[in-house]
């Protein structure tokens, strides 16, 4: 069925071999050429920010890096926008708190 | 901020007031700026004896204004990097004392405890509790929202926004009777000139001279941070930028928290004209000089900027009260960089000059024919 079928099969595309990455201390795996919004949605992942205001939840919005909505903690730098951010082997994404600069308050 | 001040007050007196603003309301400078509401950068004189004034009328004001202002008494800090500059400090805030403002020396090591991110190796610095901050454009809004809502019983307030002034109208004499804007006359005894970096413009219309000239200055915003600077902080030098006349580029680290997040980062002071160019060079001076005093502002990402034009006067005072030259006119413009802070009082005095009433203090420094010129 149409649905089952991906962007990848549907051009034909042989992508090159799927590498691990992590979110939140989970291994997920990850295909060349993927953002790291996308590579968590192939994981069934849709949220991985809390507003500043509220702490309510929210993932890729616009995803193509104008809504700033999909901002991620990416190897320890806050405010990444994951759906511009390409995922390479080995990234660490942990869900964002707010502002993502907790450890600056005083 | 500085005719809405007007408003208010004069409408707290009783009084018909209109406020024409040719944009939105805070569409000038008021949304251009930072929302300082200082005494520590003054020199013992008329201006500080208005901004103290100023002081207590905003502490009066937030009270009756909704939070949403962003009202923080959240003091100042001036530091020094070395024993000159402290010296230099020391004397100046003596100077002050004397005229009533609360300053507090703080030793080098001390600085710490007060701003945790403050750079290591500074001389020290000086603390003024009596420094505070709004934001400026919210606060303008609803000091004429408030305006309105006291103008009960006798007095009115309208507020025509999008409507330029034309022309000042005049009778027989050469006195005062209204205005002209595009949509057509206004007839009023009084006609306040708040038209603040543009006060000269309006002047013109009215055939005097005033020379309001504009002093351009950017801001640097940062992305949201948690509260990571307490207080409004400074470089000593700012001081004398700000007293400066020299129409060349200057620059002094002012940085602040804000109660949204973003860090503001200031000051640049240069005389270009009415030039919104953005300046490269002005922003590297500003990011490498906050840099310098929070060193941890290194690693936080500058988000945008936004620039303005400060309403100067040569001789660094505004121009409040009665034009001779022209019966009716009066003018509250001119404040410089210090407009949010000084709008209280400007306002407290024109409501007090319409209505007759005794004057909270000597106004002959801001006379607005000071400068001579046509009439």
């Amino acid at each position: 069925m149409a649905r089952d079928r991906s962007p990848a099969e549907l051009v034909g595309a042989a992508p090159e071999d799927p590498f691990e990455i992590s979110f939140d201390g989970r291994t997920l795996t990850a295909l060349p050429g993927q953002s790291v919004a996308a590579a968590l949605w192939s994981a069934g992942i849709l949220a991985w920010r809390t507003t500043r205001h509220g702490g309510r939840a929210r993932g890729a919005f616009c995803g193509i890096g104008q809504c700033y909505d999909c901002l991620a903690t990416i190897n320890d730098r806050p405010n990444r926008r994951a759906c511009l951010v390409p995922a390479r082997p080995g990234d660490t994404i942990t869900t964002q708190e707010g502002h993502g600069h907790a450890g600056l308050a005083v | 901020m500085v005719g809405a001040a007007c408003a208010y007050y004069a409408a707290r007196s009783g009084l018909h007031v209109t406020v024409i603003d040719r944009g939105p309301v805070a569409g000038g400078t008021t949304g251009a700026g930072e929302g300082n509401l200082l005494v520590s950068d003054k020199e013992p004189g008329p201006e500080l004896d208005l901004a103290l004034l100023s002081t207590r009328l905003w502490r009066t004001l937030s009270g009756a204004l909704p939070p949403r202002i962003e009202y923080e008494a959240k003091g100042g800090l001036v530091v020094a990097s070395g024993e000159a500059g402290m010296a230099a400090l020391r004397d100046f805030a003596e100077r002050q004392e004397r005229a009533g403002v609360k300053t507090e020396e703080v030793t080098g090591d001390r600085l710490h405890d007060l701003e945790p991110h403050l750079a290591q190796g500074l001389a020290g610095g000086f603390h003024y509790p009596q420094d505070a901050q709004v934001q400026p454009a919210l606060a303008a809004a609803h000091l004429l929202r408030a305006a309105g809502e006291q103008a009960s019983g006798r007095a009115r307030l309208r507020l025509r926004l999008g409507e330029k002034v034309t022309g000042v109208l005049k009778g027989a004499n050469g006195e005062v009777r209204g205005v002209r804007t595009v949509s057509g006359d206004l007839h009023a005894p009084y006609v306040v000139n708040a038209a603040g970096t543009w006060g000269a413009e309006v002047a013109r219309l009215a055939d005097v001279h005033l020379p309001v000239l504009p002093r351009r200055g950017f801001v640097l915003v940062t992305e949201p941070l948690p509260r990571v600077v307490r207080r409004k902080v400074y470089a000593a030098d700012y001081v004398a930028d700000v007293a400066s006349g020299s129409a060349a580029l200057q620059t002094s680290a002012v940085v602040e928290g804000t109660p949204a997040g973003p860090v503001l980062i200031g000051a640049s002071r240069e005389r270009v004209g009415f030039d919104r160019t953005l300046s490269v060079e002005v922003l590297r001076r500003l990011a490498a000089q906050a840099t310098r005093l929070f060193p941890m502002l290194a690693d936080v990402r500058a988000i945008r900027t936004y620039a303005g034009f400060r309403p100067y006067l040569p001789d660094h005072l505004p121009a409040i009260g009665p034009d001779p030259r022209v019966p009716g006119l009066l003018h509250a413009c001119g404040h410089e960089g210090a407009g949010i802070g000084l709008a209280p009082a400007t306002g407290l005095i024109v409501a007090g000059i319409l209505t007759g009433e005794e004057l909270p203090l000597d106004i002959d420094p801001f006379r607005p024919d000071r400068f001579g010129g046509a009439r």
